[in-house]
């Protein structure tokens, strides 16, 4: 399966972004070639509004089925859960660590935001 | 004649000074309250009100049947109000402005337009005064429009008091755009000063006529009658802090007859008003 | 590290006044000034700034007279009435940005300018980190840029350890108030007794309810009318919210003001002593909350 994290780097050893919205990039992680490829974010960090929804579109795009992060807002929640990715928190890990975690089930899939939204 | 009354800083007396005007003016005058996030007008004036309206904004639908994912919606929104997955289109109805792009690029006509509400508009009067206000849904984050469902409800062939909310931004900006004359209300305090210089920038830049009330004269210092004196800013009229006034407010009453300096203040920011719009100076009986 | 916001619903019942003074009792805040339409808070805490940034709000519609064919198709399709007939020309005041007549422009004759809408700055004063921020006036999006110096300043208290993040909120209870609010572990609301302090409470109180944020009042002028007090606290009482304490009025407000200084630290009289008083409360409850 392909595993997108939140991350500024192509790197695995590299840390999870807590963010998600505003997140550098995303590393795409392919559990059956092992291969990475990082796709960019830079046209939602300055977005005026619904970063997070933006985010979501891309990591739905880019065919992952798990999504892990620090942080997930409400509307960017809305967008991956419609899209069929599964959300996974985790905190100051590197990349590598948090697919490790999730390979052994030590990662519990959420079943909503963990921040509120907001302004808009 | 639409003469809003603004200021940057809250709480200087926009509300004590725009319904004391209405008041003095009486029959024949309009007051409509646009500070629709924390609207407080009635609270002093007690119209009947005759007529509540909700009042809405569209937002979008998308049929599915008809959707291709294409993705153009998503594509030509501004702001973001649209996600478009592999099966299914999210609409974020809070982000829509309503402006119709996705609508009319569609290329498939899949999408349409509903409304949802956003807060009411109230219609009523007192003593001969017409009221107009807005109360916005709380949750709600734009005001924008409901102030200018508020101000569709007046024309300029009435005399109307318009209070607005305080601040420089889009709300005011809303309720203060193409008036005819703005009356900025400031205290003689280091904060009403900053705020003050900031709503003149905003009212410059809209070029609407205006000048300053200063009000509760005598709690600070000098410094808004100097800079208005620097900038070539009109004094309209000074309201001195009396604790009358202020028990008087605090009682849900028009402050027009708490001290006679105040109905002294209003007749002269009255009599300057619609000679500075080229209008009559009459007063309606 | 605790977030608390301080709003009131109406304009001028003496946030700014009280948040400076808090800051001088807190150990070393940090300080946000969310007013950013009208922001005072400086004021009195008379920051340096380290860090200025620039900020971009949406983008404007222009068009080019020289391309322009005068179809009039934009004007048809704006909803805004920002487009004023022949000679086409877009009012930026009126113009949202939504992008329809730069995309239906059969000549392409319409661009969108992106809008250089104001400025925020990281500071330092004598009581802690401050960020704060100019929206020029006219602008919109004030919702974006409160959320961007809420941002950066909890960034700052986690990097230095600070435990508590003081947020100085706009009036009213739109975009801007919203964006001062979520996330935050307390909100202290500040009202007068009037009609309008205790009107304007109440929606506040609908917004605190709305988000889920544990709310928590105090009454500033209070001597000025005791029966509207006592409806304040009944109000209040009602929906379980506690009242910490009231404020007498005292000149020493706009003295301290004119000094340009927290009262705390200009005054020892009724009002630095109420506001103690309110302080002590304030961070009793924030350190009750569970993690």
């Amino acid at each position: 399966m392909k595993i997108a994290i939140t991350c500024n780097s192509d790197s695995l050893d590299a840390p999870v972004d807590p963010r998600f919205g505003r997140a550098a990039s995303f590393l795409i992680f392919d559990t059956e070639t092992e291969q990475t490829r990082l796709v960019p974010n830079e046209q939602n960090r300055q977005a005026t509004q619904g970063a997070g929804i933006q985010a979501g579109q891309t990591v739905v795009d880019a065919g992952v089925s798990a999504l892990i992060t620090g942080n997930v807002g409400p509307k960017a929640f809305r967008v991956l859960e419609a899209g069929g990715v599964k959300v996974y928190l985790a905190d100051q890990v590197t990349c590598r660590e948090a697919i490790a975690a999730l390979q052994a089930g030590r990662l519990e899939s959420t079943s909503a935001a963990n921040r509120p939204g907001h302004w808009s | 004649m639409i003469v809003s009354i603004a200021s940057g800083k809250g709480g200087t007396g926009k509300t004590t000074v725009a319904t004391s005007l209405a008041r003095y003016l009486g029959n024949g005058a309009t007051y409509a309250d646009g500070d629709v996030e924390a609207p407080n007008g009635h609270l002093f004036l007690h119209p009947v009100v005759t007529e509540t309206r909700e009042h809405h904004v569209p937002t979008v639908r998308v049929d599915h049947d008809a959707c291709t994912f294409c993705g153009k919606c998503s594509e030509v929104c501004r702001f973001h109000a649209i996600a478009v997955l592999p099966k299914a289109v999210l609409v974020f109805d809070e982000l829509c402005h309503g402006c119709g792009g996705c609508v009319l690029q569609c290329p498939e006509k899949a999408i349409s337009e509903v409304e949802r509400p956003i807060g009411t508009v109230e219609i009523g009067a007192i003593g001969g005064v017409r009221f107009v206000g807005g109360r916005l849904n709380v949750g709600e984050a734009m005001s924008p429009p409901l102030i200018r469902a508020v101000r569709d409800e007046v024309t300029g062939d009435e005399t109307v008091i318009l209070d607005a909310p305080p601040g420089t931004s889009c709300p005011v900006v809303a309720a203060v755009h193409r008036s005819d004359f703005c009356v900025l209300v400031t205290e003689p305090t280091p904060f009403g000063l900053h705020d003050f210089s900031l709503a003149v920038k905003m009212i410059r830049l809209l070029g609407v006529p205006f000048g300053a009330v200063i009000n509760r004269v005598g709690i600070g210092d000098d410094r808004v009658h100097a800079y208005c004196e620097r900038e070539g800013i009109e004094i309209l009229a000074e309201i001195p802090d009396d604790r009358r006034i202020a028990e008087a407010y605090a009682r849900g009453e028009v402050p027009l007859d708490a001290v006679p300096e105040m109905r002294a203040a209003i007749a002269r920011l009255w009599d300057a008003v619609p000679a500075r719009v080229g209008g009559s100076a009459e007063r309606r009986p | 590290m605790k977030q608390l916001t301080i709003i009131s619903g109406k304009g001028g019942t003496g946030k700014t006044t009280l948040v400076a003074s808090l800051a001088a009792l807190a150990q070393q805040p940090v300080l946000v000034d969310c007013d950013v339409d009208a922001a005072d808070l400086h004021l009195l805490l008379r920051p340096q700034v380290k860090q200025k940034h620039d900020f971009f709000g949406g983008s404007k519609a222009v068009i080019d007279s020289d391309e322009c064919t005068r179809c009039g198709v934009c004007a048809g399709v704006c909803r805004y009435r920002a487009i004023s007939p022949d000679p086409f020309r877009v009012d930026p005041v009126l113009c949202e940005g939504c992008g329809v007549c730069v995309d239906l422009c059969p000549v392409q004759a319409i661009h969108e300018r992106e809008q250089l809408a104001g400025r925020w700055y990281e500071s330092s004063t004598a009581f802690g980190p401050m960020m704060h921020a100019e929206l020029f006036p006219g602008q919109d999006n004030s919702g974006k840029l409160v959320a961007e110096i809420r941002k950066r300043a909890v960034e700052v208290a986690a990097a230095n350890d600070h435990e508590l993040v003081i947020v100085d909120g706009p009036p009213g209870v739109g975009c801007p108030v919203i964006s001062a609010l979520t996330g935050v572990d307390a909100a202290l609301l500040i009202t007068e007794p009037s009609p309008s302090g205790l009107h304007d409470l109440e929606r506040v109180l609908e917004l605190t309810r709305h988000f889920d944020i544990q709310a928590m009042v105090a009454i500033n002028k209070a001597d000025l009318a005791p029966d509207l007090v006592a409806r304040i606290r009944q109000a209040v009482g009602k929906l379980a919210v506690p009242v910490l304490g009231e404020l007498p009025y005292d000149t020493a407000a706009v003295a301290a003001m004119v000094a340009g200084q927290p009262v705390v630290t200009h005054s020892n009289g009724p009002l630095a002593t109420a506001i103690d008083g309110v302080w002590r409360q304030v961070r009793r409850r924030l350190g009750d909350r569970a993690e």
